[in-house]
C-alpha cells in the first residue's frame, strides 16, 4: 500500500502545480482589471455631482439629510439627501451595490444589528430624529414597518404571524380585538379569503406569493406609518408579483412606501417617484413619469435603458 | 515495485498511440493505465502475502509436531500446546519452562529452519507474481482498454471495505453482548433482572461456600442511573442553553472567539479528571455543606457526581443548542426585529420556538451521553445499590457496577459477570434509542429550512 500511495503522490505533484500556477496568473490580472474598473468608478464619482432633479417633496414626513453610512471601511452610502412624503409610493432603484437597499435599511435602523456599520447625517420620521439617543429603535420598527425579499414567515400557525406585532405592543386588550385586527389585516394584505378556514396551519405552509402577502398582512397589523419594501417581489412569479403590485397601489392610501426594485416596469407601475441610486450616491430624484421618459442625469439615462446595471 | 509498474503501465499506453501528442486516442488517461498496472502488480501479491503470513504458523507448527517422537506426539492436545511454546520460546532465546533436552533443542532448530525456508518461499512468491501481474496487465493494455472505470471499481471496492469494518465491529460487538446476556438469562430469568428491586451481585464460586445467593433485580441500577443523570441535566440544560443564547445572539465577536475555543476545551477535560474533581473536591464540599445545614449527605452522595456530570455536559449542551439557534434562518430574526420587537422578544418568541427540535435532539444526545458516563461515577457515586430519590444518599449506577463485576478475578461464566453483559445490553437499547429517537427529531428540524 505503501508504495502505492508513492506513486501516487509522485505522478500528482507536478501537474497540480502547473495548475497552480496557471490559476494565479489570471487572480492577479483579476486584480489589475479590478483596480482599473475603481479607477474607473472613481473617475464617475466625479462626474455625478449633485442629485439633480427634486429631492424634497411637499409635506415630507421621512427626511434624510445628508446621509453616509460606512460598513467598517466601507463608504457604502455617500450624502444622501431625500424627503418622503407621507402618502406615496417611492421607487429605489440602480444597479446591485449601490447602496439601495441600505438606505432602506437606514429608515427603520435595520443597520444596527450590523456590528460594523457606522450611520451619520440626520434622518427623521414626523420632525423625530430617529438616530437620536432617546429614540428608541424598537418603537420606530413598529412605525417603519418592513418586508423582506424573501418571504419570512415565522414557523407558527398564520393567524400566530399575524397576531405576533399586535401580541408584542399589547395592540389588543383582548381576544375579539385581537381577532378583528388579524382579520383586517388579511383583508387589507388580500388574503383573507384563501387562508379564513385554515387560519391554524403553519404559514410556511402557504404559496410563495400568499407568504409574502402574509408578511405584509402581518406588518400592516401594527399599524405602521411608513412601510419598506427590499425587493418585495423578486422571488414571486409574475401572477404573485401582479397581486403585491396591486396590494400597494390600494395600501399607498394609507402608508408611505418606499420600495426597493430592480424591475423598472414595476417602478413604473407602482411608484410616483423614483429615486436612482448608483456607487452610494442618489443621483437622480423625479416623478416617475419623467425619469422613465425624460431622464436628466447621463447615468441615470444609461441605466434605465440598460447600458449598465 | 508497483511503482515501477506504474511507470511501466503509463508510457506503454502512451507509446501504443504513437506518443503523448495521440493522448485523447486512449479511452482514459495515461495515468490510469499506469494505477491499472500497478493494481495487477500488488494485489495478487498482497493478497498471497497475506494469506501465507496467516497460514504460515499453523503449517510450521504442524510440520514440528510431525518431526517430534511419537511419544511426545501422543501427548494431550493441552499438554503439546505447552511443547510447542517451549519450543517456540527456545527458538528464540527466551527462558523456557522445564529442562532442555536434546529431543526439545532439536525441535527448536528445525523450527528455525522451516521458518526461515517459508520466509524465503514468500519473497520468491510475492515477488514473482507482482513481475507476473505487472506483466499480465502490461499486455492487456490498448487504447480501447476501459482503465479508469476498472481503476475505480477497484477504488470503490476499497471504500466499501473500509467502511464495513466498523459496520461489522458494531455488529459484532452487539451479537456478542447479547449471547452472553442471553447466557445470563438462562442462570436468572428476565422478569426478576428487570424489576427485581434487590442488587447483590455475590454468587458463591464454590459449592460449600457461605454467603449470598446473589440476586440480580437492576431495578435500583437504572434508578440510580436515572436520579445522577437528572440531576446533571438539571445542571447542564439551563446553563447551556443560556450559554448558548448568549453566544448566538448577544455577545460580541470577539467575546464569542473567546468563550467558544474555553467551551471547548471543557468539552476536551479527561472524564477521570472530572472524576477525581467530583470525589476529592465537590463531594466533601457538597457533605459540608449539607451537614451545615443540618442534613445527612453521604459522602459519595448522588449529588456530587451529578453535578460534577452536569458541567461536563454543559458543552455538549451549549454547542448544540448554539447550532439549532444559528441554523435558524436569519430572516427571522429580521421579521421580527422588523416588526419591532426586542431582541428578548425576538429570541423567546421566534428563534426558541423555531430552533426547539434541535435544542430537544441536542439534550436527548445529552442524556444518552450521560447515562453511559462511568467515569466519573466509579470515582464520586457510591457502589451500594439503594433503591432511593434522594440526592444525599449513595447510589449506584449501571456502569459502576459493570465495572466492578469485570474488575478482578472471576470467571466468565458465573452468572456475576454474565450481569454485566446484561446490564451492557440493556444499557445499550437504552441509549440507541434516546440516540435515534434525538438524531431523528433534530433530522427532522434541519428539513424544515433547507
Amino acid at each position: 500500500m505503501a508504495r502505492m500511495t508513492e506513486s501516487n503522490s509522485s505522478d500528482e505533484q507536478p501537474p497540480s502545480m502547473e495548475l497552480d500556477a496557471e490559476t494565479e496568473v489570471p487572480t492577479e490580472a483579476a486584480v489589475a482589471a479590478n483596480g482599473a474598473q475603481l479607477a474607473l468608478a472613481e473617475e464617475q464619482i466625479v462626474d455625478i455631482g449633485e442629485t439633480v432633479g427634486n429631492v424634497r417633496c411637499e409635506d415630507p414626513y421621512v427626511v434624510a439629510e445628508n446621509v453616509n453610512v460606512f460598513y467598517g471601511d466601507n463608504h457604502a452610502i455617500k450624502d444622501v439627501t431625500l424627503e418622503i412624503s407621507k402618502k406615496e409610493v417611492i421607487a429605489l432603484i440602480g444597479p446591485s451595490g449601490c447602496g439601495k437597499s441600505t438606505f432602506l435599511r437606514c429608515l427603520n435602523r435595520m443597520n444596527d444589528s450590523i456590528e460594523t456599520a457606522r450611520v451619520s447625517g440626520d434622518i427623521s420620521l414626523g420632525g423625530q430624529d430617529i438616530y437620536s439617543k432617546e429614540f428608541d429603535p424598537v418603537a420606530l420598527r413598529a412605525r417603519v414597518g418592513m418586508v423582506f425579499q424573501k418571504p419570512n414567515p415565522f414557523p407558527k400557525s398564520i393567524y400566530d404571524n399575524v397576531a405576533y406585532g399586535p401580541r408584542i405592543h399589547g395592540l389588543a386588550n383582548d381576544r375579539a380585538e385581537l381577532d378583528e385586527i388579524v382579520h383586517n389585516s388579511l383583508e387589507r394584505a388580500g388574503l383573507l379569503k384563501e387562508v379564513k378556514d385554515r387560519m391554524d396551519e403553519p404559514g410556511t405552509g402557504l404559496s410563495g406569493g400568499q407568504q409574502q402577502r402574509l408578511c405584509i398582512a402581518r406588518t400592516i397589523a401594527v399599524n405602521p406609518e411608513v412601510i419598506l419594501m427590499d425587493e418585495p417581489c423578486s422571488a414571486l412569479d409574475p401572477i404573485a408579483t401582479a397581486r403585491i403590485e396591486d396590494l400597494m397601489d390600494e395600501l399607498s392610501e394609507d402608508y408611505a412606501i418606499v420600495i426597493v426594485t430592480h424591475s423598472m416596469q414595476q417602478a413604473a407601475r407602482v411608484s410616483g417617484r423614483v429615486a436612482y441610486f448608483h456607487l452610494g450616491l442618489l443621483v437622480e430624484v423625479d416623478e416617475t413619469d419623467k425619469i422613465f421618459t425624460n431622464p436628466q442625469h447621463k447615468l441615470t439615462e444609461d441605466y434605465i435603458t440598460g447600458r449598465i446595471g | 515495485m508497483s511503482v515501477a509498474a506504474f511507470y511501466v503501465g503509463r508510457s506503454r499506453s502512451i507509446a501504443l498511440v504513437g506518443g503523448p501528442k495521440h493522448g485523447t486516442e486512449l479511452h482514459s488517461l495515461p495515468g490510469y493505465y499506469g494505477y491499472f498496472t500497478a493494481i495487477w502488480c500488488l494485489l495478487p501479491a498482497l493478497a498471497v502475502l497475506l494469506a501465507w503470513v496467516l497460514l504460515e504458523p499453523r503449517v510450521v507448527v504442524a510440520m514440528v509436531i510431525q518431526g517430534l517422537p511419537a511419544e511426545q506426539q501422543a501427548l494431550s492436545p493441552g499438554e503439546l500446546d505447552l511443547l510447542i511454546n517451549n519450543i517456540q520460546n527456545l527458538a528464540a532465546g527466551d527462558a523456557v519452562s522445564g529442562t532442555v533436552d536434546a529431543v526439545l533443542s532439536d525441535a527448536a532448530q528445525r523450527f528455525l529452519a522451516l521458518t526461515a525456508l517459508s520466509r524465503r518461499i514468500l519473497a520468491i512468491l510475492t515477488l514473482g507474481l507482482g513481475g507476473l501481474g505487472a506483466a499480465i496487465a502490461w499486455r492487456r493494455i490498448r487504447p480501447d482498454l476501459r482503465a479508469r472505470n476498472r481503476v475505480e471499481q477497484i477504488v470503490l471496492l476499497m471504500l466499501i471495505a473500509a467502511s464495513s469494518i466498523a459496520i461489522f465491529t458494531t455488529v459484532g460487538i452487539v451479537l456478542s453482548v447479547l449471547f452472553e446476556a442471553i447466557r445470563f438469562f438462562q442462570q436468572v430469568p428476565v422478569t426478576e433482572f428487570l424489576f427485581g428491586l434487590n442488587w447483590s451481585p455475590q454468587t458463591a464460586i464454590r459449592a460449600d461456600q457461605v454467603g449470598s445467593s446473589g440476586s440480580f433485580g437492576a431495578v435500583p441500577l437504572f434508578t440510580g442511573t436515572l436520579l445522577i443523570t437528572a440531576i446533571a441535566m438539571f445542571v447542564a440544560v439551563p446553563v447551556g442553553l443560556m450559554t448558548a443564547i448568549y453566544l448566538a445572539e448577544y455577545s460580541s465577536h470577539r467575546v464569542r472567539s473567546i468563550a467558544k475555543p474555553l467551551l471547548e476545551v471543557l468539552a476536551g477535560i479527561p472524564t477521570v479528571v472530572y472524576g477525581f474533581f467530583a470525589a476529592l473536591t465537590v463531594a466533601p464540599w457538597v457533605r459540608r455543606t449539607g451537614e451545615s445545614l443540618g442534613l445527612e449527605v453521604a459522602s459519595e452522595s448522588a449529588l456530587a457526581a451529578g453535578l460534577v456530570m452536569g458541567i461536563m455536559i454543559i458543552p455538549l449542551v451549549s454547542s448544540l443548542s448554539d447550532d439549532a439557534i444559528n441554523a435558524v434562518p436569519s430572516a427571522m430574526r429580521d421579521g421580527a426585529l422588523g416588526l419591532g420587537s426586542t431582541r428578548s422578544e425576538t429570541m423567546t418568541r421566534v428563534i426558541l420556538p423555531a430552533a426547539l427540535p434541535g435544542i430537544v435532539g441536542g439534550v436527548l444526545l445529552a442524556v444518552s451521553r450521560a447515562i453511559g458516563e462511568t467515569m466519573i461515577v466509579v470515582m464520586a457515586a457510591g457502589l451500594a445499590a439503594n433503591l432511593t430519590a434522594n440526592p444525599f444518599e449513595a447510589v449506584t449506577t449501571v456502569t459502576v457496577q459493570i465495572v466492578t463485576l469485570l474488575v478482578g478475578d472471576q470467571e466468565f461464566d458465573s452468572a456475576k459477570t454474565l450481569a454485566a453483559f446484561a446490564l451492557g445490553l440493556m444499557l445499550f437499547v437504552v441509549t440507541l434509542i434516546l440516540n435515534v429517537f434525538g438524531l431523528s427529531v433534530v433530522r427532522k428540524y434541519r428539513e424544515q429550512y433547507d
